[in-house]
């Protein structure tokens, strides 16, 4: 039984990991903002999930994984808002999206 | 492994320290700054100081962010090229770090038992505290009791440095346009998602903050980072509700009580001490029973701390605000 736990948990925190690599090389190799916080999004999403999800598995049924819990909910709750706060902001800003036809500097972004 | 991760960390923070350097964008410099202050948390969170860990995070990467971002919406986010000459400031650096670098030569190894970290008061304050303070986290018996004449100097620079601002920048209200004042005043109230989440996450930012100060003496914790968290709530709210309706939360004066009402509890605590026959900032007076006594007076001037610095980071955050743009 505490094997398939084990077992379980390495495989959430590996693709954990994975994911949070993926999102890295996304941040720095996509092409423009919008993209990127794409990519940087997969990072905060299923990467902390996995990552707290097999952190919670190695816990058991302890105060730790409350802990872990409230903290997985306060990610779930804070980063789509800060996703969604920084896009509006950069929108606001004048920045356009890669290939958006109709703004003034259609794909012109720094 | 925790030596390699400990290196891996280091290198990033030397990275980053780099980067703030050659940053011309201010903005920017800030932000790499949090990022700075963050691997050091993580650091002392390797080398077992999770208080010290915990301020960092809060204060480092928390509130000095916002405090630098406010500063910088009074000014330009630009750094303007040097008027003197780089390379004296790169020889004096280079000079300095050398000798940085030749003195911790000299330095026990890490984790070494025969250093005097080890060897002077440390093993005494270890041993005693279950006796004489009975608390679980000996850090909060160290910083509270055992070292309050420091605490309290701490205390009086976070005070002194709010008097510093206030007076620098004035805590009443600037004279502006009316469009400017309505903008101030509304926040975000007008972008929905933020608004929301945050009203649902402030009472438990809030609550947090509470819990680090009153489970101080049993785990990481304390005044200093429960008021950075109690502060960066209402700074949240401040944000998204706008400078108005903060104020009427807790009004100026409130703060100016709060910062001076802090340092005077702690000292009153102290001055108690002395009145019933102890030295200054000596708890173990404060009841018949010492241990009790002593408890007792870590918990008041750890609210004393908590209450200075929430007074503190607040009132300079609305003097920045108040400022404009």
């Amino acid at each position: 039984m505490t094997a398939a736990i084990d077992i379980a948990s390495w495989i959430l925190l590996t693709t954990g990991g994975l994911a949070v690599l993926v999102g890295g090389i996304g941040a720095l190799r996509m092409p423009d903002l919008y993209t990127r916080m794409h990519a940087a999004s997969v990072t905060d999403s299923l990467g902390a999930i996995l990552v707290l999800v097999g952190l919670m598995l190695q816990g058991g049924l302890t105060l730790v994984t409350a802990k872990l819990a409230a903290i997985l909910l306060f990610l779930v709750l804070t980063s789509p808002t800060s996703s969604n706060a920084l896009a509006s902001a950069a929108l606001l800003a004048g920045t356009r999206p890669m290939g958006d036809r109709h703004g003034p500097d259609s794909g012109d972004t720094p | 492994m925790t030596e390699l991760f400990g290196i891996f960390l280091l290198t990033l923070l030397v990275i980053t320290a780099v980067a703030v350097v050659r940053a011309q964008n201010l903005f920017v410099a800030v932000m790499l700054m949090g990022i700075a202050s963050l691997l050091i948390a993580v650091n002392f969170f390797l080398l077992d100081a999770a208080d010290v860990a915990l301020t960092e995070a809060a204060v480092g990467a928390g509130i000095s962010t916002v405090l630098f971002l406010s500063a910088l919406a009074l000014t330009v986010d630009r750094e303007k090229a040097p008027k003197t000459k780089v390379g004296l400031a790169i020889a004096v650096t280079v000079v300095a770090g050398l000798v940085i670098f030749y003195a911790t030569l000299g330095e026990p190894r890490f984790g070494d038992p025969n250093s005097p970290v080890q060897t002077h008061v440390g093993p005494w304050y270890l041993e005693k505290t279950p006796e004489l303070v009975d608390i679980p986290n000996v850090v909060t018996a160290v910083l509270g009791s055992y070292r309050g004449y420091d605490t309290l100097g701490e205390v009086f620079v976070v005070f002194t440095a709010g008097i510093g601002v206030l007076f620098l920048l004035g805590h009443g209200r600037v004279r502006r346009s009316l469009e400017e004042e309505t903008r101030q005043n509304e926040g975000l109230r007008h972008y929905l998602i933020p608004r929301v989440i945050g009203q649902l996450l402030i009472p438990f930012i809030i609550l947090f903050g509470l819990y680090v100060q009153f489970h101080g003496e049993y785990g990481p914790g304390g005044g200093f980072q429960a008021g950075a968290i109690i502060a960066a709530g209402m700074i949240l709210y401040a944000l998204l509700e706008g400078e108005k309706h903060a104020l009427t939360v807790i009004p100026q004066k409130v703060l100016l009580g709060m910062m001076a009402g802090g340092a005077l509890l702690y000292t009153t605590v102290g001055i108690a001490g002395m009145l019933m026959g102890g030295n200054f900032l000596d708890y173990s007076v404060l009841n018949d029973n010492p241990v009790i006594g002593q408890q007792t007076g870590i918990i008041l001037i750890e609210a004393g701390v908590g209450i200075t610095v929430t007074g503190t980071l607040l009132a300079i955050f609305h003097a920045f605000a108040a400022r404009g743009d």
